[in-house]
């Protein structure tokens, strides 16, 4: 007799699993890149084009690199933020310029103002690509060592600021 | 002015009418690229395949793998480089691992479950029904002379713990 | 005001549905007559009053009342008229709305077509409807009512997405839709039966017509849906399995099962607990489509706006109604009888091996299209499934289905000897298989190929379908032949032979054309200037340049592209790129000439910067594949054909079950007939 129960059992498993499934962010995709060494590259700056940048050069500090555009809507939404975390000075921050023309760039900085410790320019997109960059922006959170410890894909707010990335980054700081 | 519509679109074909060209450098490579796009799922679409999407990002993964082909890399190892950077989630293909296991087997598994449980139900049916000894032809005319359904005309004949609730 | 009368007409369609869903109910149990007698005028004043609330939605639509929050968000005083009102379901309320009037609708043409059911019977399949009923339009009141109001009103309207402007948004939902909440008919009388404790063949065969009615609005909706992908969106696919195809999907892979598995269970009384089983479902999939829309669990390009509170709203009803189904199941079914007697080899154990079959296929893309969410869940972490899994899994599956089929209309009823059949289908398959491996070395003539393709794939679709066919051609025969006039032995075959026979063609269509487009499509992807051309699968595609047109609410550049094939002139294509008025959303819509043998499909891309006029260009030859669309019609004529068949049609008198039980031996009985 039990076969007859086992579909109401079948279905009850499923419910559960629908339910737990309900609050799930189905767009979000964990990067594979986090506890792994930042892919190493070397860019342009955005202001003065005849000097490189190089994560090495951040060796012994944490830092976080920000990915923007002058296109990005959602960029626009966090630059305040990130003005008001800049002149905290908690945490260097360097932007890359992601797909953009310099020229819009640097209008879009000059305008809004500049939170940046540096900005690199990654005009062709290839950097973007290997820290697997899908939506601008996009904010990595960098280790002593060159690890990634955090990535948060979408707009920089107050509350996960204060709620995870800057936590984050003290630990990160004391270790 | 339908015959000036006319001669512009005449005129174009008598000057410089030409064979048009394949956007793709390589249309052989671009096939085969666009055959590896369909097993990526582009991450900011909703639910539809790199081949298919005119989103940005789908766009640079297209070109992302063009470059890769023309280097030379193999299929699986630009699937890996895709996996590396975005993570599993970006294979609309996902490889048999322990993790999809199931989701390979599960159709196999519940095909052969499924056939041998009928089997073994018909099996068991055989030994538990108990029919009258008509004929085929002779429960036909016993059901039309009744004027009653063959499902009525079968029950008396089952088993008594069958009988319905 | 009128906004708020549909509000509350809602209102009065919950209580009446509540009303329904109880008392006809008790009064079966009861056997209390006048409790029972309530259920038609019940049913027929909620059909009412949904009705007076769709048609006042339908008034705020065409009458652009932007004060409704509803119409704000999904029209446009630009937009045409029939896509305003097509725009009613254009979203998740409206498209809720429209769940609950076609439901209402079922449950009316229940109360209207069942005068020859026993009283009981009519009672509970209505109540449980009714029971139906409830969730949805208290679902629509509590989190989704279509009827909000947005003060200040709107100066204008948000537009509908302008990939939904096109007469698909007319035609599709409405028919999927009805196929959706038409199982819901079959699950009625299931929980009926299972209420009643009266499981037997007559019950079968009530379901059975009200099955394959819901099946061929499936049928034509879900192949309406595809064909409406194919042109809009630019790609020329025509089914992407994305996991709100896949929930139409299962619910129609089960609702064929269960029309088969009705077939057993009239026929035999067999396997009654199974297809009652089948008819919850075949339902619950359905309800499980809707949750899976609608709660953003999955990632569709279909999916509404998620919101968890629906999400919450909607896995509680599922859990109630499914959950209380199930659970009534497994208290009634171990009581069930076990029906007549057949042998392994049968028509009967055919159909339930085909049963299992499609079974097996539904819950493979039940897994397929869940398995990220379970994985998720279990802290696996993401991954996707997509169409190269539903392929991989799909065609094996469907190799043994078509073979079954081939055989189970030759196979007679109860007891079939395997040397008997095998002679009988020997000719049939070595014809098939002959024809399919040899047509693939004159296809590429015939398409105009610049080389004959022959693999392995296209040989085994062909196969198949060929296989189908010429089975059929021996039913026929073996049907057709013998004493006495042709034409009155093809007269005398039953409607539903041919309507069974007409929907296995149409499979074999079907298969056709997914085995030649995909074997043998051709695609030009070019920069084309003024004038240039280019040549795809013997046709030879100009283009003519781009010129600007107005549209009602829209700018579109037309592509001019003439084709012609072998210097004679095959038609004019005109494929568009729109730009919308309010949106600002770009659209490209193909222009396809269709044919028997091929479609052509011109779609345009970009235009190219810096250049003369020049413009990206899509080509593509898609060979038969309108005989995919053509084969999901013919399927669903074969079921038009099956219930309008004389001996299902609803007699109108009392006695009539009795009447119609005679003639059905007598069908029962045809096959045997034949084959001494």
């Amino acid at each position: 007799m039990m076969r007859f129960i086992l579909p109401f059992v079948i279905f009850l498993v499923l419910s559960v699993f629908l339910y737990k499934g309900l609050g799930r962010d189905t767009r979000e995709v964990p990067s594979p890149l986090v506890g792994k060494a930042a892919p190493a590259f070397v860019l342009p700056l955005l202001h003065e084009p005849g000097k490189v940048f190089s994560p090495k050069e951040m060796q012994g500090r944490v830092w976080l690199l920000n990915v923007w555009a002058s296109w990005c809507g959602a960029c626009k939404d966090e630059h305040p933020i990130l003005m008001a975390l800049s002149q905290q000075n908690i945490v260097p921050i360097i932007g890359l310029d992601y797909k953009d023309k310099a020229v819009d760039g640097e209008a879009t900085l000059r305008k809004a103002g500049d939170p940046y410790s540096l900005v690199i320019a990654d005009a062709d997109g290839k950097v973007g690509f290997d820290y697997g960059v899908y939506g601008v922006p996009e904010t990595y959170v960098i280790d002593k060592n060159g690890i990634i410890a955090y990535k948060l894909i979408g707009a920089l707010t107050s509350q996960n600021l204060r709620e995870k990335i800057l936590p984050l980054v003290a630990e990160l700081q004391a270790k | 002015m339908k015959y000036l519509l006319m001669l512009a679109l005449l005129l174009p074909t008598l000057s410089f009418a030409g064979v048009a060209k394949d956007i793709a450098d390589d249309p052989v490579m671009e096939r085969r690229m666009m055959h590896l796009a369909e097993k990526v799922r582009c991450l900011v679409c909703q639910s539809e395949p790199v081949s298919n999407s005119h989103s940005d990002w789908s766009n640079d993964v297209r070109q992302i793998m063009r470059e890769k082909m023309k280097a030379g890399a193999t299929d699986q190892e630009i699937l890996d480089l895709l996996v590396e950077r975005f993570g599993k989630s970006v294979l609309f293909d996902p490889p048999v691992d322990k993790e999809t296991m199931p989701l390979w087997s599960a159709p196999f598994i519940l095909l052969l479950l499924g056939g041998a449980f009928l089997v073994y139900q018909l099996k068991k049916r055989k030994g538990m029904v108990v029919e009258a000894e008509l004929s085929a032809q002779e429960q036909m005319r016993a059901a039309t002379l009744l004027n009653d359904s063959p499902a009525a005309q079968a029950a008396p004949s089952k088993p008594s713990k069958d009988t319905q609730a | 005001m009128i906004p708020e009368l549909g509000h509350f007409s809602l209102i009065v369609a919950l209580c009446l549905a509540i009303v329904l869903g109880v008392l006809p109910i008790l009064g079966a149990a009861r056997n209390n007559r006048v409790f029972m007698g309530v259920a038609r005028p019940l049913a027929y004043g909620q059909l009412v009053f949904v009705g007076v609330a769709f048609v006042t939605l339908a008034n705020a639509f065409l009458s652009n009342d932007f004060s409704v929050l509803y119409v704000a968000q999904h029209s446009n005083s630009q937009l045409p008229a029939q896509y305003r009102f097509a725009a009613i379901w254009g979203g998740h309320e409206g498209s809720l709305l429209l769940w609950a009037l076609l439901l209402s609708v079922w449950t009316a043409a229940v109360a209207a077509f069942s005068r020859h059911l026993p009283e009981e019977m009519v009672a509970r399949v209505l109540g449980v409807m009714g029971l139906i009923s409830v969730g949805f339009i208290l679902f629509m009141l509590f989190t989704s009512s279509p009827f909000e109001r947005l003060l200040p009103a709107a100066a204008d309207g948000r537009d509908l997405n302008p990939l939904l402007q096109d007469p698909g948004l007319v035609i599709h939902p409405p028919m999927l839709y009805m196929g959706y909440v038409g199982f819901s008919v079959a699950y009625a009388f299931a929980i009926s039966a299972l209420l009643g404790g009266k499981l037997d063949a007559t019950w079968a065969r009530w379901s059975r017509t009200w099955t394959t009615v819901a099946w061929v609005f499936m049928t034509i909706g879900i192949a309406l849906g595809s064909g409406w992908a194919y042109y809009e969106l630019g790609w020329g696919g025509w089914w992407f399995w994305d996991p709100v195809e896949n929930a139409s999907f299962m619910p129609w892979l089960l609702g064929t099962a269960l029309i088969h598995s009705l077939a057993v269970t009239e026929k035999r009384g067999a396997f009654k607990s199974w297809t009652v089983l089948l008819a919850i479902a075949a339902f619950s999939l359905s309800l499980l489509g809707t949750f899976l829309v609608r709660s953003g669990v999955l990632t569709s390009v279909h999916s509404f706006a998620a919101d968890p509170k629906r999400g919450i709203f909607i896995l509680s009803f599922l859990v109630l109604v499914i959950g209380a189904s199930l659970l009534l199941f497994a208290w009634r079914a171990p009581k069930v009888g076990l029906g007549g007697k057949f042998d392994m080899l049968s028509r009967e154990s055919l159909l339930l091996s085909n049963n299992v079959l499609l079974s097996v296929a539904s819950a493979s893309v039940f897994i397929g299209t869940l398995y990220p969410l379970f994985m998720d869940a279990l802290g696996y972490g993401k991954l996707s499934v997509g169409p190269p899994y539903f392929e991989a899994v799909f065609v094996p599956l469907m190799m043994p289905m078509v073979f079954m089929m081939g055989l189970g209309p030759l196979a007679r009823w109860k007891k079939m000897a395997v040397p008997d059949l095998a002679s009988r289908v020997k000719w049939a398959f070595t014809s098939a298989l002959v024809l399919a491996l040899l047509l693939p070395l004159l296809m590429g003539r015939f398409l105009s190929l610049e080389s004959n393709k022959w693999s392995p794939m296209i040989v085994l679709g062909l196969l198949m379908a060929f296989w189908i066919i010429a089975t059929l051609v021996v039913g026929l025969r073996q049907r057709w032949s013998g004493q006495g006039a042709f034409m009155v032995r093809v007269r005398k075959q039953s409607l539903s032979y041919y309507g069974m026979q007409l929907a296995h063609l149409g499979v074999a269509l079907f298969i056709i054309g997914v085995t030649l487009v995909k074997g043998y499509e051709t695609e030009r992807d070019v920069r084309m200037n003024v004038g240039d051309t280019v040549m795809a699968g013997g046709y030879e595609f100009r283009f003519n340049g781009v010129t600007e047109t107005q549209g009602p609410n829209y700018v579109a550049g037309v592509g001019h592209v003439t084709v012609n094939k072998d210097g004679r002139l095959v038609g004019e294509l005109t494929p568009e790129k729109r730009q919308y008025n309010v949106s600002g959303m770009p659209l490209t819509e193909a222009a396809i000439q269709t044919g028997v043998f091929r479609d052509l499909y011109v779609s345009l891309g970009e235009a190219i910067p810096e250049s003369d006029g020049a413009w990206a260009v899509r080509v593509y030859i898609k060979p038969f594949i309108d005989w995919i669309w053509a084969g999901c019609l013919l399927m669903a004529l074969g079921g038009i054909l099956a219930v309008s068949d004389r001996r299902y049609r609803i007699h109108k008198k009392a006695g009539a079950a009795a009447v119609s039980g005679s003639q059905f031996t007598v069908d029962g009985s045809q096959p045997e007939g034949q084959a001494s």
